[in-house]
């Protein structure tokens, strides 16, 4: 197991060199004056593009171009985000803690309704609410994430009126970047609950439903399939037999013995699917105009924003590899009849 | 089992049947494309414009299924985006379970370095969301139909290699194999006559039933302007089109409902369809080395 993980954790930084390597290539497909142009605010600098490119070597070998991007990556320095009109690492740094809370409240939603439903669905297996929820969750899953999430903008934002896109509304932005306002770990919940402002920790709240519901339902199917499955098979289990002979209530007998007992599988689907949206919230946010992670990334794809580009998918790959091998860890370590090789 | 049985039993499955019938009504509308939607211009994707007015129109009689933004016809559109969506889905599972065969059926086979070098090129595939790699790769090669395959290929394959190199790394210990190198054939002849065959056949199942999903990519870098350009029969595209209209207007949130609606649909359907007949499959076969 130990040496599993030390061999995993030492491949990550090769692995990293490849995706890199492999994104960089990518970028030096745009023309070198494409590339000295992100460098150009003004038109009037256009007769200094030999210049830039002369100055930035965008026409040196590929090999020394990227040399000279990972040698500033190592020390932390990404470059400057046009799309962001920042440095990448700075707009990672504003973008991420949106993201988070994004997902998190998302696999808050997907854990509650997948065992819930994972467990009704066992419960009547084969009966007529099994077969509707395995439909529906198979439908949810099919549904293209940008046309839910547009859907439900035009039913409760355009009709109701009920949320809005954004990460907060008008005001709340005000109060949050007005004076009285402390900024202590930059995710806009737990900020506004220090500040003690209700005002704001609701206006947010209430501007991540939507964006959270839209990827609960497209991404909840994996967590009532392993719930029903893991259900079933403890509900055929002994101890549920002899909880039902001593006379337990069927609700003490499905909720707190069986459906415990069938939540461990859960707890690792949740924090590998938690991981999966850090990285897949890109069409959400952009369909919500959500200022989180996915949305920059979107833009610096669009932009062509190389800095920008190279950053952002560097920083989905690391928390992707080592999201993945955590969830791995825990997953042995949850349930010892796992060893891994 | 063999190919025979696993088609049987799985379409016993009334999941698997519907699924299978709206596939097949999707074919024939792509087939059928040409009459059911006949072009005028040279290239028949490129959907025809019926006017200069951006807002959208109401079904009519002229337009079946109404207009989208920049008077582009839903009902040509859509017609012609199933043969789009086939288009797409094919050529990208075509090329990705190509080179899933090659380079998986070479890891496999050989083992020791080539093995750990062709799988750790897949770890670097892997080690970066699949939405988001196609996003770069799209967005780096240029907006443009075969960019976007590409960059769907690009994405696909390392899934189908492993998968390839796990089945041969089972049927290679398996008597008929040690058979045949008894009877001193060839370790071509082997891998390509023995070792082969019974290695990919789950995977090319496995991989034609990833249609859905590819389209579904597709549609979403197309939603994006990353996947095919401007005009395009292309159900990414339209709901990409209907997104400046979903508050609707004169006095009417849902005033533009079909814009959303009629590519929507098709897209939920098409992808629907692929996910109950996968659903079945995937039951039969049952391989967890899958992504989810």
């Amino acid at each position: 197991m130990f040496r599993y993980i030390l061999r995993r954790l030492l491949m990550l930084p090769l692995v990293m060199l490849g995706v890199t390597f492999f994104l960089f290539f990518l970028t030096q497909r745009l023309s070198p004056e494409m590339r000295a142009s992100l460098y150009i605010q003004d038109p009037r600098q256009m007769d200094s593009l030999e210049e830039v490119i002369e100055k930035y070597g965008l026409n040196d070998p590929m090999p020394v171009q990227y040399f000279r991007w990972l040698k500033g990556a190592v020390k932390g320095d990404l470059g400057y985000s046009e799309s962001a009109n920042m440095p990448v690492t700075s707009a990672i740094k504003a973008y991420l803690p949106a993201t988070i809370q994004l997902a998190a409240a998302t696999i808050i939603l997907v854990v509650l309704f997948g065992v819930w439903l994972g467990i009704i669905s066992a419960k009547y297996k084969d009966g007529i609410s099994d077969n509707v929820i395995r439909f529906f969750v198979l439908a949810g899953f099919s549904l293209p994430i940008f046309v839910l999430g547009l859907i439900l903008l035009m039913i409760f934002y355009g009709k109701l009126g009920w949320f809005a896109p954004g990460e907060y509304s008008f005001t709340a932005d005000m109060i949050i970047h007005g004076p009285n306002f402390k900024n202590y770990t930059g995710f806009s919940l737990i900020d506004s609950l220090l500040n003690l402002n209700f005002y704001v920790f609701f206006d947010v709240l209430k501007h991540l439903i939507l964006p959270a519901v839209t990827l609960c339902i497209g991404s909840f199917a994996l967590m009532v399939r392993v719930m029903r499955s893991s259900m079933l098979e403890e509900l055929n289990k002994d101890y549920v037999r002899s909880a039902r002979a001593r006379g337990l209530s069927e609700f003490k007998v499905i909720y707190e013995h069986a459906g415990l007992n069938a939540m461990i599988p859960v707890v690792t689907l949740a924090s590998i699917q938690f991981i999966r949206l850090l990285g897949g919230t890109v069409i959400v946010e952009t369909v919500f105009d959500y200022p989180g992670i996915g949305r920059w990334g979107v833009e610096c794809a669009q932009q062509l924003d190389i800095a920008g580009v190279m950053g952002f998918s560097l920083m989905v790959a690391v928390l992707f590899v080592l999201g993945n091998l955590a969830a791995d860890i825990l997953y042995t370590a949850i349930d010892p009849r796992i060893r891994l090789k | 089992m063999s190919i025979k049985d696993i088609i049987s039993k799985a379409l016993v499955s009334k999941n698997a049947a519907a699924g299978l019938i709206i596939i097949v009504l999707f074919a024939l509308v792509a087939l059928f494309a040409p009459i059911l939607a006949p072009s005028s211009g040279r290239d028949p994707y490129q959907m025809p414009q019926g006017g200069y007015s951006i807002e959208p129109q109401a079904p009519s009689a002229q337009h079946y299924l109404g207009t989208t933004e920049n008077q582009y016809d839903l009902y040509y559109g859509i017609v012609w985006g199933s043969r789009m969506a086939f288009k797409v889905g094919i050529t990208v599972v075509f090329f990705a379970l190509l080179i899933g065969i090659i380079i998986g059926g070479a890891a496999g086979f050989a083992g020791g370095w080539t093995d750990e070098i062709l799988m750790r090129l897949t770890d670097i595939i892997f080690a970066v969301p699949s939405m988001v790699l196609a996003m770069v790769i799209a967005a780096m090669l240029g907006r443009d139909l075969d960019n976007m395959m590409i960059a769907l290929t690009v994405v696909s394959w390392p899934s189908y290699a492993r998968l390839v190199r796990g089945g041969v790394l089972s049927v290679k210990e398996r008597e008929f194999v040690l058979a045949a190198r008894a009877l001193g054939a060839s370790p071509l002849r082997i891998f390509l006559k023995h070792i082969m065959p019974n290695a990919i056949y789950p995977v090319v199942i496995m991989a034609s039933l990833d249609i859905g999903y590819i389209v579904l990519t597709a549609a979403s870098l197309s939603f994006l302007g990353l996947g095919s350009p401007v005009g395009t029969a292309d159900w990414g595209q339209l709901v990409a089109l209907s997104r400046n209209w979903i508050l609707g207007g004169h006095g009417n949130p849902f005033a533009y409902w079909y814009t959303i609606a009629a590519p929507g649909g098709a897209l939920l359907l098409f992808v629907l369809a692929w996910n109950l007949l996968g659903d079945a499959f995937r039951d039969i076969l049952d391989t967890s080395s899958r992504k989810a």
